[in-house]
């Protein structure tokens, strides 16, 4: 129940700077008249047509002119910048640079949240070491530590890895505490009829049981740790998605500039949708997430 | 009813109760609820508790069920019980043949899952979701769930209580031939006297915290305990009910 309360919050946190959420993705629509003459699929051709106009009409407004290609570039420019870039320049280089930090920064974030969330989740000791000063912490938001982790770790690798970490780990400790407080104390003592070990009642019982929950906090994360490495990428790197707008803010290039920013969103976009499609894999029993059979 | 013919494990064992308990005695805090309860039950015996709302008869069943600890007495099982609760508490997360076998520890669990769901009528569901089921339908995989560890006590919390009259009426057909094939002993709380009339073969009525009323049913002929005595028993003016 607060599970979906909780991913409800999330959902907008996200909004943001991500994808479209679940509830105007393409599946939970009300059977209505419309619906029904257009079919799912027409739904979801429709839901592009605005898009698709609003691109139409900024090429056609950069053609004639009343666009400057110092403010905003044509989209057909963007693409053809991309192209070369994709070809003679760095951009595969400084892309697969961006993912190597995000995923570095995300394992880690991972890792350190989950782990200590499984402590604190199982242990009400733990709960009394750890919890108090990691909530105190997350207090903090974690963009404004920026100025101390260059002191501390320069502007290189670490200090671009290391604040994606910190931006992952608070969602993905807080939603894996929930979740294992969560688990329905009636299904834990059905576990004890059974006569389920300790191990099994975790592994059977508490680990599924907390799972939508932790999945929810993958899913802010990865929206967090993007958004972290726009940041860490846009101070003093010497490559990736960042480095690349940066360098062509010095010369005016808006086209790569739009461009850099195209590709975060579609990163952005894809990470979203690899964190829907776990969702649907694994809690394919939830009435909310998994499809109907 | 001794025409049962029992494993042959079984039969070595097939001596002695189900379940025996004596001077138990079990408090939240000071509150008194189980005061110097005695109680024995038979293997393949079917015993229905009733008693007023608040009198201790889930009390009683979580202690038998070792949920609860006690804070007097005894309590002797040969085995772990099987409890059946009022809610089906299914994991959503596993499919039904998962359910039935948890806590099974052997090779051939989903085929021994797969025989107790063809007994309660679902053998084609092995792979389907709890969320797909009916409430009654539910409570059918919850009685398999129990039934598959092979218990020699069987616990039953109001099992049929949230169901529909008619599902409930075939939920009784099925607990009977179950109980007949496998032959636990059975403690089935209830409030629905028709119900311990139907399926009992012995009527307890608990109040103030012991066994306070007896009922041995009627066997080869002799006169049935009426619903109107068994009220009475219960504290509730039959004739001005009914
Ligand atoms: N966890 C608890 N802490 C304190 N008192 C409790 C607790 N559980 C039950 N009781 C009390 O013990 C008494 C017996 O409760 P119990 O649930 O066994 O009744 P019951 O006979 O099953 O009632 P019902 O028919 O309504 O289910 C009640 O007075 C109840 O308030
Ligand atoms: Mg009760």
């Amino acid at each position: 129940m607060s599970n979906l309360e909780l991913s409800g919050i999330d959902r907008a946190a996200i909004g943001a700077n991500s994808a479209p959420s679940a509830q105007s993705g393409n599946s939970a629509l009300a059977p209505t008249a419309a619906n029904r003459k257009l079919g799912a699929r027409g739904l979801q051709l429709l839901s592009w047509l605005a898009p698709m106009v609003l691109v139409i009409i900024w090429e056609w407004l950069a053609q004639a002119g009343w666009l400057s290609p110092q403010v905003l570039p044509a989209p057909s420019k963007v693409i053809r910048t991309a192209f070369k870039l994709a070809t003679t320049g760095t951009l595969l280089n400084d892309l697969v640079v961006s993912l190597l930090r995000a995923a570095a920064g995300f394992a880690i974030g991972t890792a350190v949240g989950g782990g200590l969330g499984i402590l604190v989740g199982f242990s009400r000791i733990a709960e009394g070491l750890i919890d108090r000063s990691v909530q105190m912490i997350r207090a903090v938001p974690f963009l404004a530590v920026l100025p101390l982790v260059i002191v501390w770790l320069g502007v290189g690798e670490t200090q671009k890895i290391f604040l994606v970490a910190l931006g992952v780990t608070f969602p993905i400790y807080i939603n894996t505490v929930l979740g294992i407080r969560q688990v329905d104390p009636k299904l834990l003592e059905l576990g004890r009829v059974q006569g389920l070990s300790s191990l099994q009642q975790i592994r059977r019982i508490i680990l599924p049981g907390a799972l939508p929950s932790i999945l929810t906090g993958v899913r802010y994360a990865l929206a967090t740790a993007w958004l972290a490495l726009v940041v860490a990428e846009t101070i003093g790197a010497q490559s990736g998605i960042g480095f690349l707008a940066m360098d062509a803010r010095e010369f005016l290039r808006t086209d790569v500039i739009v461009l850099t920013i195209v590709i975060y969103a579609l990163i952005g976009v894809t990470a979203d949708g690899i964190a829907r499609f776990l969702e649907r894999r694994l809690l394919a029993w939830h009435p909310n997430y998994g499809a109907a059979r | 009813m001794n025409a049962h013919v029992a494993p042959l494990s079984a039969a070595l064992f097939e001596t002695g109760p189900a379940v025996v308990v004596s001077n138990l005695v079990r408090r939240y805090g000071s509150r008194v609820v189980i005061e110097k309860l005695n109680l024995r039950i038979e293997r393949g015996e079917f015993v229905a508790l009733l008693g007023e709302s608040g009198c201790g008869k889930t009390t009683l069943l979580r202690a038998l069920a070792g949920l609860d600890p006690i804070q007097g007495g005894r309590i002797v099982a040969p085995r772990r019980p099987a409890v059946v609760f009022q809610e089906h508490r299914l994991l959503p997360w596993d499919s039904l043949w998962r359910n039935v076998s948890l806590g099974l520890q052997v090779p051939d669990a989903r085929e021994r899952a797969a025989e107790a769901l063809t007994e309660v009528g679902l053998g084609d569901r092995l792979d389907d979701w709890p969320r797909n089921l009916s409430g009654g339908q539910a409570q059918r995989v919850a009685l398999a769930r129990a039934l598959v560890q092979q218990p020699e006590l069987l616990l039953l919390d109001e099992p049929f209580a949230a169901l529909d009259a008619l599902t409930r009426i075939r939920m009784h057909e099925l607990v009977r031939e179950l109980v007949a094939n496998h032959q636990p002993g059975v403690l089935l709380v209830t409030h629905d006297v028709d119900e311990a009339i139907a399926l009992a073969d012995r009527i307890l009525v608990m109040r103030n915290g012991a066994i306070a009323f007896e009922h041995r049913a009627a066997r080869n002929g002799s006169t049935p305990i009426s619903r109107s005595e068994l009220l009475g028993e219960l504290g509730v003016d039959s004739h001005s009910t009914h």
